[in-house]
């Protein structure tokens, strides 16, 4: 029982970490407070995934901690997705510098989307995609960022439950649903 | 130390391998069942919606893990690569006392007397090795009856004209009807079809000492956490344990069946859960790994007298891999469709199994089970981007007003879909990895893509305003269905055990699972995994005490 509590205060921690960390994603140029992702990396994968889940009148993929998400699952279960994202994130930046002369946070909406779609379609330039094809790299950012923003908050992403919140499921999640009047029609 | 022989090993403490114990230590055998995975209770089902069985992209909650068990996969192209368990490709079955049971779904069908006699309804089908069973429905009957009332079902299928001959009713009644059951029920009544209960190994109410379904939204891909529902680990299992004749060894992971100079086995060399190689003898072995590492596990254990594997004379072990290939339709409705009750599923037809013009098969349409919200993201009409403001407009638009009807085809068995040993790969112990190759047959594709016109008509009838078709993918099939590996049959040459589940050549060597099946049915395979199981052992314990093992 006390090294479970013992594990437990050690994932709080964790977690509290975690919680700061996402917040600092636009200081630029100071010591990355990320678990893996350099700030620059962050800047550019927050970006990424606010384009595949952008807010509106909810909340997007920004605003749910998603990079958070994906840095998270980058030091455990996903650590062999970590030369994928070193180099497909440079590769955006690389596609992004070559269609428009800027880096990809820099950029506006549309042109993001742009070079966004220029990877899905395999035709983004840039020397990273030599090795990664862009297309295998957007689809594995897509999945996660569906994962950090869709998934369980447990997992780092889906801040204060807020894509469950806008499908209406409510949190914390019941479990037994006995709440139901089972014996009523309709 | 030596370890003390026993009469009998039962390789896999899954669907057959559970209920195999319980029969022979009930029978007064002393049995040892060794299961590479740990004994899971309710309350490490921790509830998480991205590391479950179901969706594994966190990993697999009940093993195997992805570090220690890779396999090979060859693709169309035959370029071989190393897969991990969580991945789709991998064709996963959990590892864990249970198996698959301990987080199943739990649908429980019985097969129906055509889906015995394959062969015989539909004539050969070209470049399929569709076959008639050696068994007939009748003679698992009483064996499907003794799954339902030990291992425990609820639902009613007294509303089913085509269902096989039952003597007894189902032991507990079926769950209320969720939302989409009520939608869906008078819809499928106006098409003339004829809807039911699905018969569920789930609690409706309390029964075998255990508490009803709570209905929560994480069921299939989950552990019950009030136990509710039915698996090996929680009856069969236990009961094998209280008759003081069975042991079960976790986390032991079986490297080969030894066998002797006179062409029968000895008993299993295993890496227990320190990992130290063990030597454990018997006068039976019994195999019970699912059809994948069953296969696996003969093709490893090779000898003198059996230089290709054991049971493999002939070319036979491993090949016919099959499992079930899923196909149907989502619908979109203007108002709330989805309450949330677990477990989801609850009303099928089975009008569409046989009888299909020009179609050699076909299979049971059922509502889905519960979703959760990253299981929808991918559940989009074609006109929708995966991504953006659209995809996210959809979600928020569509979750609550969608449903899902689909359901498994009957699968034409492939000789060349199979398993082999693969000649470099090794896992975490040094055992030669499965290695598998192979693809579905063009008529299975057929059958399963008129399955989603079925489906999209019910739906439709049902008052969606869109539907479109969940296509059947390609590539090999297997996963939590798998089946086939091991076929029984009478004639040696074309076969792997006989109508018993003996191993043809080796008579004290038996496979109880579902590599036996010849072909696997338009449903969801456990029950008959189970029956299968009850009728094998109960032969199995007859010739015991004749002394002729």
């Amino acid at each position: 029982m006390r090294s479970r509590n013992l594990r437990r205060r050690k994932f709080l921690t964790l977690g509290a970490t975690a919680a700061v960390a996402g917040h600092t994603i636009s200081c630029s140029g100071s010591k990355s407070r990320w678990r893996f992702l350099t700030l620059d990396e962050a800047a550019t994968l927050d970006a990424m995934c606010e384009q595949i889940i952008p807010g509106d009148q909810d909340p997007g993929a920004h605003r749910a901690g998603v990079v958070n998400f994906i840095d998270l699952q980058l030091t455990g279960f996903c650590k062999a997705l970590r030369p994928s994202y070193r180099r497909g994130l440079a590769g955006v930046d690389q596609a992004s510098r070559g269609m428009f002369g800027s880096r990809f946070v820099e950029l506006a909406g549309a042109k993001q989307a742009a070079v966004l779609e220029a990877m899905e379609t395999g035709q983004a330039p840039g020397e990273a995609w030599k090795d990664l094809p862009s297309k295998v790299f957007f689809s594995l950012v897509v999945s996660q960022t569906m994962q950090g923003f869709y998934g369980d908050p447990r997992h780092g992403g889906n801040r204060e439950a807020v894509s469950w919140r806008m499908l209406r499921i409510p949190n914390p999640p019941v479990r037994g649903r006995l709440h139901y009047d089972l014996t009523q029609k309709g | 130390m030596a370890l003390k022989h026993v009469n009998a090993i039962i390789v896999g403490a899954g669907a057959g391998g559970g209920i195999v114990a319980k029969e022979l230590a009930e029978a007064g055998l002393r049995v040892v069942l060794l299961e590479r995975g740990k004994w899971y209770t309710p309350f490490d089902c921790r509830k998480d919606d991205l590391r479950n069985q179901r969706t594994t992209v966190l990993g697999n909650a009940f093993g195997p893990d992805d570090e220690r068990s890779p396999r090979v996969l060859v693709d169309a192209q035959g370029h071989p690569s190393v897969v991990r368990a969580s991945q789709g490709g991998y064709q996963n079955n959990a590892a864990c006392v249970g198996g698959g049971t301990f987080s199943y779904g739990a649908m429980a069908w019985r097969f129906m007397e055509k889906d015995f006699r394959m062969r015989s309804t539909y004539g050969p089908v070209p470049g399929s090795t569709l076959e008639d069973w050696p068994i007939r429905y009748q003679d698992l009957e009483p064996y499907y009856e003794k799954a339902e009332w030990e291992i425990g079902v609820s639902g009613d299928d007294s509303g089913n004209p085509f269902k096989a001959p039952r003597r007894k009713p189902l032991p507990m009644p079926p769950l209320p009807p969720n939302r989409e059951y009520q939608i869906l029920l008078p819809a499928a009544q106006r098409l003339g079809l004829h809807p039911f209960d699905i018969p569920m190994l789930r609690n409706s109410v309390p029964y075998n000492g255990r508490p009803a379904c709570m209905r929560c939204r994480w069921c299939v891909g989950f552990a019950c956490e009030v136990d509710a529902k039915c698996g090996t680990h929680n009856t069969v299992i236990p009961k094998a344990l209280a008759t003081g004749n069975c042991e079960l060894r976790t986390e032991a992971v079986a490297k080969e069946i030894l066998s002797d100079e006179h062409g029968r086995v000895t008993g299993v060399a295993y890496f227990n859960a320190e990992g130290r190689l063990e030597q454990q003898t018997a006068d039976l072995v019994i195999v019970s790994c699912a059809a994948i590492e069953s296969a696996r596990l003969l093709l490893n254990s090779p000898s003198r007298l059996f230089p290709h594997g054991l049971g493999n004379r002939y070319d036979w072990v491993g090949r016919n891999l099959q499992g079930h290939t899923y196909s149907g339709a989502y619908g979109l409705f203007d108002f709330d469709v989805y309450d949330d009750v677990g477990p989801g599923a609850g009303i099928a037809v089975s009008d569409y199994n046989h009888g299909n013009p020009g179609l050699a098969g076909g299979g049971v349409l059922c509502n889905e089970f519960i979703r959760l919200p990253y299981q929808f993201v991918t559940a989009i009409p074609p006109s929708v981007p995966r991504w953006g403001k659209a995809h996210k407009d959809f979600m928020r638009k569509w979750y609550r007003r969608s449903m899902a009807v689909q359901g498994p085809t009957q699968e034409m068995p492939v000789f060349d879909s199979r398993v082999q040993v693969d000649p470099a790969v090794r896992d975490y112990w040094g055992i030669p990895v499965a290695r598998l190759s192979g693809d579905k047959h063009p008529h299975t594709m057929e059958i399963a893509n008129a399955m989603t016109g079925k489906a999209e008509q019910w739906l439709r009838e049902a008052g969606a305003i869109q539907t479109w078709k969940k296509l059947p993918g390609r590539g090999l099939s297997g996963g939590q269905h798998q089946a086939g590996t091991c076929r029984m049959g009478d004639d040696p040459k074309t076969s792997v055990v006989d109508k018993l589940c003996r191993v043809h050549d080796v008579e004290n060597l038996y496979v109880i699972d579902g590599s036996v099946h010849v072909t696997n049915g338009g449903f969801n395979p456990v029950l008959t995994i189970m029956a299968i199981a009850y009728y094998a052992s109960a032969n199995l314990v007859k010739t015991w005490r004749r002394g002729r093992v």
